[in-house]
């Protein structure tokens, strides 16, 4: 099988996050980048496995400028064949979306992978509309997949519960926790990684229809009250009639 | 226009679609347009979101579990009536959908938005990011939008009266995606949509504790949600594992026992509006994020907490 995993890059998620120029932009500095989690845990290390069933390629793909190139060979040294970088700034999921479509549209995969959003935008956009623009059938929040010839039996979570699915390839799956366990990279797959192709090709043209032009902290929190433990008629009055909650 | 998408797994409206109907209703007003809400199949009550403020309220009749004709019944529908914007809840249905629908109206989509938007200058919306650590002003540039709106972000409105429900002629196409079977857990509240939850940590020591903590939850009429390790232990499921990595949830109240208040933990529940800790450590980092704590040992005070519900609920 040929398949696609959709990789992208976020802070750290022990990240102290701060804005730059009049908190219009994201402030890198002392930041450390990590795969986005459920790239990396869930969608990533399922394609291998099928891979391994089933035999074929697994490429990741990212959108991002040359800074991504170590994250993206992390993907290598876990064990993808071959890299593509989009090089671009990966302004909105619109814009995402788009270049992932265009690259994967004539390319013949069997399936794509992504994970089920990214930590810091925590989107959750990126996946439906690769599948719309592919024409794909798509399953999002996959918790556990299992193949059979060219039928996939898809778990999903749902709103307090799971959802079991039947798709046949070619589709587009979000990644959410389960479907997979994260792999760590070992010495020889550090030492691969750094010989496995990664193609930078550049985007294509798109009208991007949403921009950040703000970033706000939330007001800090006014110091914690702290109620006497002997005292839970006092909690439960200031929850009635201070917090107004029951 | 503005349209919105009234789920309703079940044929049951859900909070967060009379959430949204009302997010709509005060989106039009803004824009001096009207709004409509578009239900699929068979859904008790659908003429009730004239209540919330839709002025139309459309069916598109016939069975329809499959997202990729769902997205497509609401873009479809969304040319059809011409709508600017589209508001969709953000559920997991709204995370399988969103996307499609933009990219068929050629919109610019912004997910999880916790507020209604300024249009001073253009169109800006809001949305929590970093699970929670900011917040972001988007602005969309092209005609028409997709937002996805936020479970719990702007309290239910009901400005009007029912109004007759209207089938509209938006053929449903051919699922591509099939489905075998649901499983729900049974009786309680889904987390998503709580207003109230209970939540405990390593500190309850074992799943056999977790009565006290249930204890509390029935008499509050609250969720219950745990975090990662204890779902990692299989203490409790894991559809109740709250943080960065499992459920964000923002609740009217979010109580939380035996949890120290990781990064990763709080990623998940910060934007909780109140919240109350109960540790024994005064040191734990929960309580700098906490609106009221207790610092105290959980078998002695949440007993203690669960009578004192019982009393102001007897009155
Ligand atoms: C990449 C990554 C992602 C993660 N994602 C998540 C996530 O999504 N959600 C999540 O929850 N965690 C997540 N974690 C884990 C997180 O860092 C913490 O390890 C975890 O939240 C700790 O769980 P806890 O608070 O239940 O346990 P502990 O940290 O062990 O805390 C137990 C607390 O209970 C208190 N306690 C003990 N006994 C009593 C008693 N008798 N009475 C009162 N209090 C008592 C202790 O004082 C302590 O504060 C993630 C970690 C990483 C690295």
């Amino acid at each position: 099988m040929k398949l696609l995993v959709c990789i992208s890059q976020t802070p750290d998620t022990t990240a102290n996050i701060s804005f730059k120029d009049n908190d219009t932009a994201f402030n890198p500095d002392g930041v450390q980048f990590i795969m986005n989690p459920y790239d990396e845990w869930y969608a990533l290390v399922r394609a291998l496995e099928l891979k391994e069933s089933v035999g074929g390629t697994v490429t990741v793909l990212n959108v991002g400028p040359a800074t991504n190139d170590a994250v993206i060979r992390k993907g290598l040294a876990i064990g993808a064949d071959d890299a593509v970088r989009i090089d671009a700034e990966a302004v909105s999921a619109d814009f995402v979306a788009f270049q992932i479509a265009e690259y994967a549209k004539d390319k013949g995969y069997d399936a794509i992978f992504l994970g089920k959003e990214t930590i810091d935008y925590n989107g959750a956009i990126v996946p439906s509309m690769v599948a719309e623009y592919l024409d794909l059938p798509f399953v999002s929040l996959a918790q556990q997949m299992d193949v059979e010839g060219n039928t996939a039996t898809v778990k999903r979570d749902i709103e307090g519960g799971v959802e079991v699915l039947k798709v046949d390839f070619p589709f587009v799956l979000s990644a959410a926790k389960g479907l997979a366990e994260q792999r760590i990279p070992n010495m020889k797959g550090i030492m691969m990684s750094r010989r496995k192709p990664l193609n930078v090709v550049p985007a294509v043209d798109f009208t991007n229809p949403v921009e950040v032009i703000h970033f706000e902290k939330p007001a800090p929190k006014s110091a914690v009250k702290l109620i006497d433990p002997e005292n839970m008629d006092e909690l439960v009055n200031l929850l009635h009639n201070e917090a107004k909650v029951i | 226009m503005i349209l919105i998408y009234a789920e309703s797994p079940d044929g049951q409206l859900k909070k967060v679609a009379l959430e949204a109907v009302t997010y709509g209703a005060k989106l039009a007003k803004m824009m001096g347009t009207s709004c409509a809400a578009l239900t699929i199949g068979n859904v008790q009550d659908a003429g009730s979101l004239g209540k919330y403020g839709a002025d139309k309220v459309y069916n598109i009749p016939g069975d329809s579990v499959d997202m990729y004709n769902v997205a497509r019944a609401v873009s479809d529908t969304a040319e059809k009536l011409d709508a600017e914007v589209v508001v969709l809840p953000f559920t997991t249905t709204g995370k399988s959908i969103q996307g499609r629908i933009a990219a068929r109206l050629k919109a610019g989509a912004v997910s999880g938005v916790s507020a209604l938007p300024d249009l001073s200058d253009g169109f800006v919306v809001r949305k929590p990011v970093f699970s929670g650590k900011a917040f972001a002003d988007n602005k969309i540039t092209s005609v028409r939008k997709v937002l996805s709106l936020m479970g719990n972000a702007i309290p239910l409105e009901e400005t009007g009266s029912p109004v007759g429900v209207e089938a509209i002629d938006v053929p449903l196409v051919n699922c591509k995606v099939h489905r075998i079977s649901v499983e729900k857990q049974a009786g309680g509240i889904p987390l998503p949509e709580a207003d109230l939850v209970v939540s405990g940590g390593r500190g309850l020591k074992g799943p056999e504790n977790w009565n006290i903590l249930l204890e509390l939850a029935e008499a509050l009429g609250a969720a219950t949600a745990c975090s990662r390790p204890v779902a990692d232990m299989d203490w409790r499921p894991h559809h109740e594992h709250v943080g960065q990595t499992g459920l964000a949830i923002h609740p009217n109240l979010y109580l939380a026992m035996g949890i120290s208040g990781a990064i990763q933990h709080l990623a998940g529940v910060n934007n909780s509006k109140t919240i109350v800790v109960i540790n024994k450590d005064s040191e734990a980092p929960f309580f700098k994020a906490a609106d009221y704590g207790v610092v105290g040992d959980l078998f002695e005070v949440v007993p203690r907490l669960t009578e004192a519900v019982k009393r102001f609920k007897a009155g």
